[in-house]
């Protein structure tokens, strides 16, 4: 109220001022700059990918209005008469035509397609690290439980994105991929079938999908995920952005910058530069040269034949499976129903469905599995440290090296081919790391992350190593240790370090089962803990240490007189 | 007819009517077969190609091969493989082979093309096969780079990739880039299905679609990669390592500068 009788009384004396002031009574727009214009904003260079992502994001929605300017998505068929001499009279659909001539023909149309997919790429891969950044250093605790969940969505909603634009130019490459699509559809017990002619309008490859593709990734997703990007950066400004500890920032504060006038500038800036880099590489670099592809025809299939790389693990998944084990046992079922007999293609369904389920799965409901196991309540606005939460950690790496090994296999005949090795052996290693490579990167990085946590506390403790011998006067040698200063020692020494909770009986002396279960999965977490530097063992050391150095700064001199 | 059908019952009837049966098989077979084979552009040996060509095989083949080209544990008889044959494995390199593998990999010429036109004679003389391909038919300028590309992409490409960069097949085997492949060795190859090459007979690819693939894969060639460096025309993977590795670390790098001088 007060500030709208302040705007009363307020006279503007230039000709820019009645102006301004015109639209912000009516408006308001002093009101929202005051409030979101002093928002603050922490800085750390592993905040900005979800800029990246929204950045790309307005990238895709610029280049991709350009590129329907001039894209048919018709399916009818025709013959090519633009300037592609190679192909020349070839038979295809419209479609290919279409985005033929945006390469060939239309002025600066093969850059805006080439800007177009090399930014959806970032924007997928900017999405990923960004989870990853969140997932790492536990920003999804309470209260952003559900901004990640928004964030999951948005992930899956980026993918189908890629999917359905990487489809639009009906050429070889792309109908290789919605083939595979439609087996998989194919391949889900008795409602399979209808699913795809649903989905294709008849058998696969008909005349309707490339328009229904295109009407899913021009208006229908991107539409959502511009609304869930809308709640996703509310749910930001409402919870305010996380930081790092470090002396000063607490879990009730946000030390940073205001959004106005420095994050303006710096984001618009880095808007620019993320258009920028993008653009170099459209204009130097190929993406997709559907020329080499061909037009869309069911029999061929090229070699080299690979979804974009954020497919590319289900790919990887499907070129693992083995079809039988021995020859006995295929993962074929025929089970007889009532109205005749369904296949079970349990060879196509596991590689299909089965990782990406667990997968996203488990990523949707890691903030709710990992309260239960620490049975915390409190509100988190501090980051964690990778190395301080080991167990997240390792099952992190666990789930990256799960999905790279997937994502590598995608590529398994370019492996064989560039690294001198049989294709065969490649997929029967990348078969056995699927399973245990998870596992191994779960011990080796909970073991690192235990030792960085052991470092850190040396550090704090007894000072970094300078690498200076020094020898007393009675022949001993000891090597200097320089203390850290405050700043960094708060940022080694100031974690939760959780500890096992121990199951409690009831009033009867029994131990139900789920906390039993508790008790078993915490002790998992957190058995194998550093515990945090505490003051009463800071002092103690202090006292120690600087004697020491002193007394050898002492010797030092002693010995140069 | 009626002596026909009053004779049908005959005791050699059967035999008659089997041998009738076997007769025009064999004839349509032997039809078929000639026109299944790569029609000679005969290039004319002399004996003394012959003589020198069987000497340069003695010395540098036959350990393999065996003497007169028959065949041993080690390698295949060479009789009826042709000149052809002769003209790619050599004149690539991959003859003599320099070790055992999956298959013969290229490497520098081990002779001049007097002697390898040589051994093509002395091989050619063991047996009928594909010969050395003339000019007129390797003139990629006379062929149709578009009807080449659609043969192309239904015969060639599920191995050697869309655009020719090579691709992996199973056990270690591999079909290589046919970037820079010279006319003449892509027609030989064609016609004699080197390593793991299936050989594409003039009854299956005229040659005249094999001039039109040859055309396609000269065009590519030549016009150079019209969207910028191709990254090696391998596909969605090598896109995605470049942007992950460059573009995302650009991107980084940056995002380390405008948060360097953070509070």
């Amino acid at each position: 109220m007060s500030s709208s009788t302040a705007t009363q009384t307020y006279v503007p004396k230039t000709r820019v001022g009645k102006v301004t002031d015109y639209v912000d009574s009516r408006v308001g727009g002093s009101g929202i700059v005051k409030e979101f214009g002093r928002k603050i904003f922490p800085d750390h260079w592993t905040f900005m990918f979800g800029e990246v992502a929204l950045y790309t994001f307005v990238i895709l929605l610029i280049s991709g209005t350009f590129l329907t300017f001039f894209y048919d998505p018709s399916m009818a068929e025709t013959h090519y008469e633009g300037s592609y001499l190679p192909l020349r009279g070839v038979e295809m659909s419209v479609a290919y035509a279409s985005s033929l001539d945006i390469s060939f023909d239309i002025r600066g149309g093969l850059f805006m397609r080439q800007i177009h997919h090399w930014a959806a790429l970032l924007f997928a891969a900017s999405v990923a690290v960004h989870m990853l950044r969140v997932f790492f250093t536990g920003a999804f605790r309470r209260p952003r439980e559900f901004n990640w969940v928004v964030g999951c969505v948005l992930l899956i909603l980026s993918l189908a994105a890629g999917f359905t634009g990487y489809s639009l130019p009906d050429d070889l490459l792309s109908g290789n991929g919605l083939r595979i699509i439609d087996g998989v559809m194919k391949a889900i017990p008795v409602v399979g079938t209808y699913l795809s002619f649903f989905l294709f309008g008849g058998e696969f490859p008909g005349t309707m999908i490339i328009g229904r593709l295109y009407v899913l990734h021009i208006l229908l997703i991107p539409a959502v995920i511009l609304l869930l990007i809308g709640i996703h950066l509310f749910m930001v400004v409402l919870h305010k952005h996380t930081q790092f500890a470090g002396p000063g920032r607490t879990n009730t504060n946000v030390v940073g910058y205001p959004v106005g006038p420095v994050y303006a500038a710096k984001a618009g800036g880095f808007f620019f530069i993320v258009f920028g880099v993008l653009a170099a590489i459209a204009a130097a670099f190929t993406i997709n040269p559907i020329w080499n592809y061909g037009p869309y025809d069911p029999s061929p299939v090229s070699a080299g034949t690979q979804p974009d790389w954020y497919i590319g693990w289900v790919d990887g998944a499907l070129r693992l499976m083995p079809g039988t084990i021995g020859s006995n046992f295929d993962f074929e079922f025929m089970i007889p129903f009532p109205w005749g007999v369904n296949a079970l293609s349990l060879n196509v369904l596991i590689p299909a469905l089965v990782p990406a389920t667990i997968v996203f799965a488990l990523m949707f409901a890691w903030p709710w599995i990992e309260a239960w196991v620490t049975k915390d309540r409190r509100e988190h606005h501090l980051l964690n440290r990778p190395r301080n939460a080991p167990t997240r950690t390792a099952i992190g790496v666990a789930g990256i090296v799960f999905y790279c090994v997937l994502w590598a296999a995608a590529s398994s005949d370019l492996i064989a081919t560039h690294f001198l090795v049989s294709l065969n052996d490649v997929t029967y290693w990348l078969r056995f790391l699927v399973i245990f490579g998870p596992i191994l990167a779960f011990m080796a990085t909970r073991r690192i992350a235990l030792a960085l946590q052991r470092k850190d506390r040396e550090i704090a403790l007894h000072g970094r190593e300078t690498g200076r011998i020094v020898r007393l006067p009675h022949g001993e040698f000891i090597e200097v240790h320089e203390p850290v200063d405050d700043y960094k020692r708060y940022t080694l020494v100031s974690f939760d370090s959780p500890e096992v909770t121990v199951p409690k009986a009831d009033a009867d002396g029994k131990i139900g089962l789920l906390d039993k279960v508790h008790g078993r999965v915490s002790r998992f977490f957190f058995e194998d803990r550093v515990a945090p530097v505490t003051p009463k063992e800071l002092s103690a050391s202090h006292g120690d240490h600087h004697d020491e150095i002193a007394g050898a700064k002492d010797r030092e001199s002693i010995a140069s007189h | 007819m009626k002596a026909l059908s009053q004779r049908r019952r005959h005791p050699l009837a059967a035999f008659a009517l089997l041998l009738m049966a076997l007769l025009v098989t064999g004839g349509i077979y032997a039809a078929a077969s000639t026109a299944n084979e790569a029609q000679a552009q005969t290039t004319t040996f002399t004996a003394d190609d012959v003589e020198e060509g069987s000497k340069l095989f003695s010395a540098n083949c036959a350990s393999c091969h065996g003497m007169g080209a028959t065949g041993s544990d080690a390698a295949p008889s060479l009789v009826g493989v042709g000149a052809a044959s002769v003209d790619f494995q050599v004149g690539t390199g991959r003859m003599p082979m320099q070790m055992d593998g999956p298959q013969a990999q290229a490497k520098p010429v081990q002779f001049t093309d007097e002697q390898i036109r040589q051994m093509a004679a002395y091989v050619a003389s063991l047996g009928a096969g594909p010969a050395i391909p003339s000019e007129e038919i390797l003139d990629a300028s006379a062929g149709d780079a578009s009807k080449g590309g659609e043969l192309f992409r239904v015969n060639c490409a599920m191995c050697h990739n869309a655009a020719a960069a090579g691709g992996a097949l199973t056990g270690g085997k591999f079909a290589p880039s046919i970037d820079g492949t010279s006319e003449q060795h892509i027609y030989e190859a064609m016609v004699t299905g080197p390593q793991n090459m299936p050989v594409f007979s003039d009854a299956n690819i005229a040659p005249e679609d094999k001039q039109d693939i040859i055309a396609f894969l000269k065009t590519i060639e030549e016009q150079g990669s019209p969207g910028g460096a191709e990254l090696g025309s391998l596909g969605p993977v090598s896109e995605g390592l470049f942007i992950w590795v460059a573009g995302l670390g650009v991107v980084i790098a940056f995002t380390v500068w405008l948060t360097s001088r953070s509070s």
